[in-house]
């Protein structure tokens, strides 16, 4: 069945994700792929509206049941409302009609006298009105060409639709979790908007286990918590928390297959950088091993090394690939560089995930961030392992050179150079690229 | 820390094989109760090594917990009600973890266990 679903003019690029993967924690796609090696992740079907763009908020989505719909709406953040859609025209005298020509038994069972409803933005029908609490909800929903259209293109033609609310975010929720009311906060501290979107990439829910490696002051787990996961944080109280290096992880050897979700901001290095155990001029080569004295090791500070993106890119990956269970999901964001206003991304691989989303948002000229969701479709082998404790030795031994390559900081920062000016604003030119500038919002 | 966590944790200083399970001193622990979810206590009772989970409770004067286990004993409420409780709701707030092959000592402060390796470990 066709649902009208209308998002919120936000984060433009993680809107659909966040349906399909409620879509997928909601059953919509039969039994959960839970099982060993299952089929490959599905999708839903998506449709817009003539004329419109991909970055309108107007789209149409088949769901298998208004209450998977219902469910979907109710736990995102992005969709401001999943509608049953009774007509739509390009003015009121075809919307009319169209609300007409809906079959009247899909229409009765809403319009009796017993209920009560109340519609949105314009009166319509008869019976008994409450604006407070209604039993059913009517919108009428309107796109013209006023001027100004979001940065969208403008439109082409009016459209209006008439529906009936199925359900909507509850973004009430992101004022009692907003940072600015929080006792203790950090200078990276992920914004609730964006770490409820990242539970909902990573489906937390009760009784799953969700893991965050480089947790900080624990934007991310609070999140999935508060969806009832068993985070390192049982909101209020985590399941743990740990010290520890995620490049030398303190996880017993058998240990495989204990999370549910690994769900992390990695530090990549713009406003934070990642440090590892080891002593940057141990790996320098600039002094040689040494025994820390035996009076000195108990409150003992050990001396750390910049962590290389790379190098934490393919820690992440290994370990993810070795803690999660079959089904489970990896939700990181990866930064990329952008040059002359395009990126070309290229986002790590790895042979047991299956990349099922990535959605962007542009941070600035130079470089964006994008959201990847991952699911676990291969299972950790011996020769995967083996491969990955080389590697592992590999970035030990050649410290210098990774820290050189793909120097992040450095490529966001340094003064812009020829190929990367911002002469001619034409080149920004919002028709020239929609898309681009959608993922600002 | 949560019995949980102790669980999962190993000595990982380089050249060490037989870092599991660490040895548990408890200096001071407590009781916090939580909800018993009976699913999550069944996914994760197979990746639960039951001799050290049983030993680190045993650590703290908690001795409800068989030497043995295995996954029929699921059907017992009984045995789920300890099981929960040993895992999640006993928490070490200050002690220490000791490898058992070097004898390395892993301070827990506060409730949280710092595994991070100095200079000549790594």
């Amino acid at each position: 069945m066709w649902y009208l679903c209308v998002f919120y003019h936000r984060l433009l690029d993680y809107r659909r994700p966040e349906v399909e993967s409620l879509a997928e924690l909601f059953g919509a796609f039969g039994a959960a792929g839970e099982g060993e090696g299952g089929p490959p992740p599905r999708s839903l079907e998506w449709r817009l509206p003539e004329n419109h763009h991909i970055d309108s908020p107007f789209h149409f989505v088949s769901l298998p049941s208004e209450e998977i719909a219902r469910n979907i709406a109710k736990r995102s953040i992005l969709v401001k409302g999943m509608y049953e859609l009774w007509g739509q025209g390009s003015s009121y005298e075809e919307l009319e009609k169209a609300i007409r020509d809906f079959p009247d038994e899909r229409k009765l069972p809403y319009l009796t006298s017993e209920s009560t409803f109340r519609i949105i933005v314009d009166s319509f029908g008869k019976g008994r009105v409450d604006l407070r609490n209604p039993d059913h909800k009517f919108y009428l929903m309107e796109t013209d060409n006023y001027g100004s259209n979001n940065g969208l293109p403008p439109i082409v033609q009016r459209a209006v639709f008439f529906g009936r609310e199925v359900g909507a975010a509850d973004r009430k929720l992101l004022p009692t979790y907003q940072l600015k009311s929080r006792k203790y906060l950090g200078p990276t501290a992920m914004d609730a908007e964006v770490a409820f979107l990242m539970a909902n990439q990573g489906l937390a829910q009760p009784g799953k286990l969700v893991y965050d490696p480089f947790v900080g002051t624990g934007s991310i787990l609070v999140a999935a918590a508060h969806f009832g996961a068993m985070t390192m944080y049982n909101l209020p109280m985590p399941i743990s928390l740990l010290r520890a290096d995620n490049n030398l992880p303190p996880w017993h050897p058998g240990l495989r297959e204990v999370f549910d979700a690994i769900i992390c901001d990695p530090p990549y290095g713009v406003r934070a950088g990642g440090r590892k155990s080891g002593g940057r001029k141990l790996l320098k080569g600039i002094v040689g091993p040494y025994t820390v004295p035996e009076e000195k090791r108990t409150d003992h500070i050990p001396s750390t090394a910049p962590y290389s993106l790379v190098e934490c890119m393919h820690d992440l990956l290994d370990l993810s690939a070795k803690m999660l269970v079959m089904g489970g999901r990896l939700v990181f964001f990866y930064p990329v560089v952008r040059e002359d206003g395009f990126t070309n991304a290229e986002f790590p691989e790895h042979p047991c995930f299956t990349l099922v989303a990535s959605s962007e948002q542009i941070l600035s000229l130079r470089y964006s961030r994008n959201l990847l969701t991952m699911v676990k479709t291969g299972p950790y082998t011996e020769e995967i392992a083996e491969a990955a404790r080389k590697k592992h030795l590999e970035f030990k031994e050649n410290h210098l050179k990774w820290l050189e390559d793909g120097n992040l900081r450095s490529a966001v920062f340094s003064p812009a150079h020829p190929q990367i000016s911002l002469s001619g604003n034409s080149k920004f030119d919002r028709d020239s690229k929609p898309k681009y500038r959608g993922k600002y919002v | 820390m949560r019995l949980l966590t102790h669980n999962m944790l190993s000595c990982n200083i380089k050249g060490v094989s037989n870092g599991f399970p660490l040895r548990l001193e408890a200096e001071k622990w407590v009781e916090k109760e939580v909800e018993l979810n009976a699913d999550f206590l069944r996914g994760i009772f197979p990746k639960i090594e039951w001799k050290a989970l049983a030993g680190a409770a045993r650590a703290i004067g908690y001795d409800a917990l068989p030497d043995e286990a295995d996954a029929s004993m699921l059907d017992s409420d009984d045995f789920l009600s300890h099981f929960h409780h040993a895992l999640l709701e006993l928490h070490v707030e200050e002690g220490t973890l000791v490898c058992p092959e070097t004898g390395r000592r892993f301070p827990i402060n506060k409730g949280i266990p710092n595994m991070l390796l100095h200079e000549d470990e790594v």
